[in-house]
């Protein structure tokens, strides 16, 4: 099949931040997730937990709160005091609003949706209607003495729950005037701390409130008398989020101790009705605090400051039980934050305010299989371009011949030419970018690099002819009428003939860059396309899908090729449709037409189109070289999977010619190295 | 379990088929493909999986299908007959049924069954049977009349037993049934009359059978809404006479008993049975799965817009008319098991791990016939036995027994006891033994010259006593110095107390040589090594020790020194046992039973100094017989386990060092363990020592893994 030399990269420092609210739409079974900078994600569960959309954050936007309403809006709020409503088609922001209350710290949407309620550091709960177009301030509940941690809603719609610091307050929402306070015990294994923070509340249709606070309890209150019900003390440390199923017989709570522990409303007897809160399975998926918790009808959604978004099926509600029930540790993004210069064996890296140039070292020496080379050249860090301005990087790209580099934020556009003298390098800055410019969801270069295609992310893709140190407008592709929908995904060919973009749903659509017109769209997939790339020669475009699927479009035939057609009808082997992770990039090779390149986190893969496709009996990853087998045995057992799983966890992986790989590896130690130590536990008495 | 799969209804046309439902719903040769005869005109063939027609034929107007269209398994062709007497025969290819082959018949016809395997058969409505292959070549032969008059056909089946086909087919004459078994293989036809038993007025509503190897079993729904099932055998006694058969109940109100209509009843396999039909007299009508077995309800699944009682199965399909649509219920039986219960089973099996079944059908690997034979011996085997029970004459009852203990003599309370404990186990089993043994120790106590030894053995012997429920058994043992009492007690009962352990441990070693020999003790776990009789006090011998800390590769050698010793001097070869091996098999006994140190302890003071050493060196002894061997086991059924021997040692040492460190006798052997200890230790800490080495290694090798942020590496992909 081949031998290939691997440059093994490590020095990607790269370390996803950590996940600060979770909130999870039942209408479109869609995750968004919030993190310490300001990041939101999509996650579509429905689509093999592919993240389909993502917000880039803001250095003065830590989110908060973060929740739906009325439907599939999408509304964060931060301490910057603003409430944030996303645009979930444009990929932008629609409208920032300052609730004048200082640090938003909860929100919370009514059960009709139709009613936000934010709580502010000074102590005021505002609601506000939501318009179909924005949203409106109402009015003010009765201020409170400390900020507002928490705040939920009784399912009818008529009382709320707030919690504060050391009390929980009942709100009507009619008058806006408090009914109930309840006070909290600060002691803590009978030392009294210096406060008990309601870290989250949940008010139940039967007006049980639910409480978990700093002193590692968690309570339950009836609203109606304002009384202490129960109390489990749970943990020695905080308990920092909880989540409740809508049919209200189970909720989940996270302590900052990592442990996830889900409480169900069990029957006291068997065939009794009286039914109690039990604290039933605690899990321990993480090592950091667990900021926040989610509860989708099947599973137990969980994530926090070890960066980890972790999803926990429970196996009583799962009805089939395949391979979705297994337990999802979500930790690197699905979308590529490296690329790389081929001809100049450069690679650019992507971080939330800054971008690393390095340049890959060299070897003269030779060796088999699974030998490290001593290197004659090491790595060099070329470059470390710090962004401008308070936003971060939202996609970035090095030109092939290593010249160019661009990146965008959410509201500017840079583009940097690179000159090569001997070793060393300088940067220029191209300015005066037009005005259309401002921001890119996805940046490509052509092979040449004498274009630049740039998805805005009005659904519009511009074509940017480069010269020396200048730069001339060519077309801009505007999207189908009706749709606003944002392209993501970019692929050009090598001949720099075609262009193709795909969006979050629709289907992909490829385009004629000679004659700058649209060429034809591929027949739309239910899934959500994770990688797109175009063969050199055939012009084939090749199409990862996030549920496992490939499939090769002639771009010349407008139809599917007679592989895909071939691979679609006998299916792929079990065992390639049961991986985690989507691919998130696909390559080729000069020579071998034949050949496909692909990667997601934990493999790395060449399909072979000449030779016979794997069936399920066969095995799919081998990971020892065959043994003095003949012949015979070796090209019977042959098939046109071949995988490597040397490298994981893999961020990138590309050829760099014929006989070079270049791997981005990512491993999770060195993550877990830089982040806050967590609480330290007793093991073993010691 | 069995599971009914999603529905779907086989076309979107209804049938013009009125109330009555289709004719029939037959296989044709292709899997998947069948022929649906509606009661009016229409042949159409349908491929299920499609959910779509791929021919339909019929016949002219004026003309009615009688008999439901089959296929020919052998040709591939299709037979129906309408009008009663018109046989037409044609292909896929053909268009036009008037075009078709054609034969008129001298006979009505009833039905035409056609199976893989075997060529169609005709059944005329006068019960008698001709072969298509026959009836072709003369059409217009005689066919004779089989049944008598006012006899009327009401159910056929056709299938293969051993590769022989065998016609039944069910006739009903004023409310009579009798079922005709027609074998081609002889050419036998054999009646009997089904006798209803007590249902007398009772209408059979529906029919199916299954065959096993001697046996038809004919299961048969009544109107009063239970299924029976009668056993007809396939190779009858006595085939020219007229035989009776009984039905047996097999289901009890499987349907609401005043259902009129829409009832109908298919044997899915050994164990499941379909049923068609209103459950409650309010309830809609219903499509119920039973397991024949457990007597339960499977699943169920609602036809809310009523059924016409017809029912077919063929494959993994469920084929009933729901409306005025026929609809396709695929049904499933997966093998029942407890994981599968738990929700551990994986839905679908991986298809990428060899087909291994994860779980063993025990029904399945018998044979089938074999397990109906089986349960009918056992039930004669049983009735034959009560019959023995009722022979004798008597069986002391429990109050009988109790009355007995109080004044009979021990011999006679023996006799009676054992006639007693002859006779099968009743449900309180437990509570007469419990009584009979608390009698029996009462009486004890009152009378001491009374001690019924053998009775209480057999009493201990069923395995159903505890200490807690007789404490005085023990005790009066324990006075009486019973010893092979006593090593039954600790052996069966689970729950004596420390204090009474000790107390037997006492004994056991106080008891005298002579009398213990001639005592009756279970040796079973003291096998070969206690045979040496007592002798000599054990040498220190070192080769042993050293086999103690260093095992595997000691062992050989050590082999080799034994051997090599074996001529020079037989004493020297292994340590003596301390004890005779009946005091042994009675210390076993000891070292097997549960305790608590924290409650043994107390007690373990209180045994002579003599005695302890004497325990240790018999343990001592043991454990060096353990260490013989690698596994470090004692040979023989049942023997003390090593960590048995070990703890025992350790605690006989805790409660008692301050006197056997004075005793002089024990000095050599406090030496030896000492020694053995200290060789121990050392070991640990050089074990400890390697551990160390190891997990450096170990953590250097992660380093080197880890640190490396670049690299060049070659890689093959093969």
């Amino acid at each position: 099949m081949g031998e290939f030399k691997v440059h093994r990269v490590r020095f990607f420092n790269y370390v996803p931040s950590g996940i600060r609210c979770v909130a999870y739409n039942d209408q479109s079974n869609r995750l968004a997730v919030s993190r310490t900078d300001g990041t939101v994600e999509i996650y579509n569960l429905s689509a093999n937990y592919f993240q389909e959309k993502f917000f880039s954050g803001h250095e003065s936007r830590a989110t908060e709160a973060l929740c739906w309403a009325k439907g599939q809006r999408l509304f964060s709020a931060g301490l910057n005091g603003e409430i944030i409503e996303y645009d979930l088609q444009a990929l932008n922001i629609k409208y920032a609003m300052d609730a004048f209350g200082g640090p938003i710290w909860s929100m919370a949407a009514s059960p009709s949706g139709s009613q936000l309620l934010v709580g502010c550091e000074d102590g005021s709960v505002k609601l506000f209607q939501v318009t179909p177009e924005k949203i409106q301030f109402e009015r003010n509940f009765d201020r409170q003495k400390s900020r507002i941690l928490s705040l939920s809603w009784h399912p009818s719609g008529t009382h709320v729950a707030a919690g504060s610091i050391d009390y929980i307050s009942v709100f009507d929402v009619k008058s806006g005037s408090a009914i109930h306070k309840m006070l909290v015990d600060r002691q803590y294994m009978g030392v009294s701390k210096r406060k008990c923070i309601i870290w989250g509340v949940a008010f139940l249709s039967d007006g049980t409130v639910i409480s978990v606070d700093s002193a590692g309890k968690v309570q339950f209150w009836d609203s109606a008398t304002g009384t202490l019900v129960k109390n489990h003390l749970i943990a020695n440390a905080d308990v920092q989020s909880i989540a409740v199923s809508d049919q209200e017989d189970s909720f989940v709570v996270g302590t900052a101790e990592g442990t996830v522990f889900h409480f169900q409303l069990v029957s006291v007897t068997s065939n009794s009705s009286e039914k109690q809160w039990v604290r039933t399975k605690p899990f321990q998926h993480h090592t950091h605090d667990v900021r926040a918790v989610a509860h989708s009808p099947t599973a137990l959604i969980s994530g926090g400051t070890d960066t980890h978004l972790v999803i926990r099926p429970l196996m009583e509600k799962v009805e089939v039980k395949n391979y979705d029930a297994a337990l999802r540790k979500i930790t690197f993004p699905h979308r590529r934050l490296v690329s790389c210069a081929k001809k100049r064996q450069l690679l650019l890296f992507q971080f939330a305010h800054h971008l690393e140039l390095w340049r890959l070292g060299s070897t003269v020496a030779t060796g088999k299989n699974g030998d490290t080379l001593p290197l004659s050249k090491d790595a060099d860090h070329l470059l470390h371009l710090k962004a401008k301005g308070p936003e971060n990087i939202i996609c970035s790209c090095i030109s092939p011949c290593g010249s160019w580099i661009a990146y965008s934020t959410t509201s500017r556009f840079f583009l940097y030419r690179l000159s090569h003298e001997h070793d060393n390098i300088s940067l220029q800055r191209v300015s005066k970018m037009p005005a259309f410019l401002r921001s890119a969801l996805q940046i490509l270069f052509s092979e040449d690099s004498t274009k630049l295609f740039v998805a805005s992310n009005q659904g519009s893709l511009h074509v940017i002819r480069l010269l020396e140190g200048s730069f001339k407008h060519l077309h801009t592709f505007q999207p189908q009428s009706g749709t606003v929908e944002s392209m993501c995904l970019l692929a050009v060919s090598p001949d720099g003939n075609w262009l193709a973009a795909s969006g979050t749903s629709a289907g992909v659509h490829v385009y004629s860059v000679k004659h700058l017109k649209l060429h034809c769209t591929v027949p739309a997939y239910n899934f959500p396309v994770t990688a797109l790339a175009i063969a050199p020669n055939t012009n084939n475009l090749v199409i990862a899908h996030s549920d496992q699927q490939v499939f090769e479009y002639s771009i010349p035939d407008k139809q599917y090729t007679e592989w895909s057609r071939t691979i679609q009808k006998q299916g792929f082997h079990h065992l390639w449709l049961q991986r985690d992770t989507p691919i998130t990039h696909i390559s080729f090779h000069p020579k071998r037409p034949m050949h496909i390149l692909l990667h997601d986190a934990y493999m790395f893969c060449i399909i072979d189109k000449s030779l016979p496709l794997p069936n399920d009996k066969t095995l799919l990853y081998n990971p020892l070289p065959p043994t003095n087998e003949s012949d015979v045995i070796r090209r019977r057992t042959a098939h046109a999977f071949k995988i490597s799983k040397i490298y994981k966890p893999l961020l990138f992986m590309e050829l760099l010619d014929e006989r070079t790989l270049v791997a981005v590896e990512r491993p999770l130690d060195d993550i877990i190295a830089q982040l806050p130590p967590p609480i330290k536990k007793k093991k073993f008495g010691t | 379990m069995a599971a009914l799969e999603e529905e779907f209804t086989l076309t979107a046309v209804p049938l013009g088929s009125g109330p009555d439902g289709p004719l029939g719903v037959e296989p044709s040769d292709k899997t998947d493909q069948f022929l649906v005869t509606d009661s009016g005109r229409t042949v159409i063939l349908y491929k299920v999986s499609d959910q779509k027609p791929l021919g339909s034929w019929s016949v002219k107007q004026g003309q009615i299908i009688t008999c439901p269209a089959v296929c020919n398994f052998q040709t591939g062709e299709f037979i129906v007959v309408h009008d009663n007497k018109v046989l037409r025969i044609w292909n896929n290819e053909d268009v036009n049924l008037d075009k078709v082959f054609k034969a008129t018949l001298s006979a009505e016809v009833y039905r035409i069954h056609s199976i893989q395997g075997t060529e169609p058969l005709v059944l005329f409505k006068e019960g008698a049977v001709r072969s298509l292959e026959a009836l072709l070549e003369e059409p217009q032969q005689k066919i004779e009349t089989v049944i008598s008059d006012e006899e009327v056909i009401k159910w056929t089946k056709f299938f293969m037993v051993f590769r022989h086909p065998v016609l039944i087919f069910i006739t009903e004459k004023h409310g009579n049934y009798f079922a005709y078994v027609q074998k081609f293989n002889s050419r036998i036809l054999s009646k009997y009359t089904l006798v209803l038993g007590q249902e007398e007025n009772s209408v059979i509503q529906s029919f199916s059978t299954s065959v096993d190897r001697k046996f038809i079993s004919l299961m048969s729904l009544s109107s009063d809404g239970c299924v029976y099932e009668t056993l007809i055998p396939i190779h009858p006694s006595d085939p020219e006479k007229n035989q009776r058969v009984v039905r047996s109940l097999l289901l009890k109100s499987a349907v609401s008993g005043n259902a009129r209509s829409g009832v109908g009843l298919m044997v899915l396999d050994q164990d499941h049975l379909a049923v068609l039909g209103p459950p409650l007299p309010t309830s809609k009508e219903c499509l119920s799965i039973w397991n024949i077995k457990f007597q339960t309800l499977q699943t169920s699944k609602e036809l809310p817009q009523g059924t016409s009682g017809q029912l077919w199965y063929y494959g993994e399909n469920l084929f009933m008319l729901h409306g005025k649509f026929l609809t396709v219920i695929p049904y499933k039986c997966e093998v029942s098991s407890l994981a599968g219960a738990l929700g551990k089973l994986k839905h679908s099996q991986d298809p990428g791990t060899h087909a291994i079944p994860h779980f063993v059908n025990w029904e399945a690997s018998q044979e089938s016939g074999l397990g109906s034979q089986n349960s009918e011996q056992s039930k004669r085997i049983l009735r034959r036995r009560k019959i023995e029970v009722s022979v004798q004459p008597k069986v002391p009852t429990s109050e009988q027994l109790l009355a007995t203990i109080k004044k009979e003599s021990e011999k006679h309370i023996e006799v009676e006891l054992r006639k007693f404990l002859a006779i099968k186990r009743t449900p309180d089993f437990h509570t007469i033994i419990g009584d009979t043994v608390i009698g029996l120790l009462e009486r004890c106590k009152t009378k001491p010259s009374f001690y019924p030894r053998n009775s209480l053995m057999q009493l201990i012997q069923t395995h159903v006593l505890s200490y807690s429920l007789c404490p005085g058994l023990m005790e009066i043992a324990l006075e009486k110095t019973d010893v092979q009492m006593l090593q039954l007690c600790l052996q069966q009962f689970p729950d004596i107390p420390e204090s009474v352990t000790c107390a037997c441990l006492k004994i056991f070693l106080g008891i005298g040589d002579d009398s213990l020999q001639e005592t009756d003790i279970n040796m079973e776990s003291v096998s070969d090594y206690a045979n040496t009789v007592q002798g000599e006090k054990m040498e220190e011998q070192a080769e042993i020790l050293q086999n103690g800390f260093n095992l595997e590769e000691d062992n050989c050698e050590n082999c080799a020194q034994q051997l090599s010793a074996k001529p020079q001097a037989a004493v020297e070869e292994a340590a003596l046992c301390p004890v005779i091996p009946k005091r042994a098999a009675l210390l076993n006994a000891i070292l097997h039973s549960a305790y608590s140190e924290t409650f043994l302890l107390p007690h373990l003071k209180g045994i002579p100094a003599q005695h302890i050493t004497l325990f240790l060196q018999y343990l001592y002894f043991l454990y060096l017989k353990c260490s013989e061997n690698v596994t470090m086991t004692l040979p023989g059924i049942h023997p003390p386990t090593l960590n048995q021997i070990m703890d025992w040692i350790c605690l006989l040492l805790d409660a008692n060092f301050t006197v056997v460190v004075m005793i002089p006798e024990a000095k050599r052997l406090l030496l030896s363990l000492y020694k053995f200890v200290k060789s121990q230790i050392s070991i640990c800490s050089e074990l400890n020592k390697i551990e160390v080495g190891f997990r450096e290694l170990q953590k250097l090798n992660q380093e080197k893994n880890n640190r490396e942020l670049y690299s060049i590496e070659v890689l093959e992909l093969f």
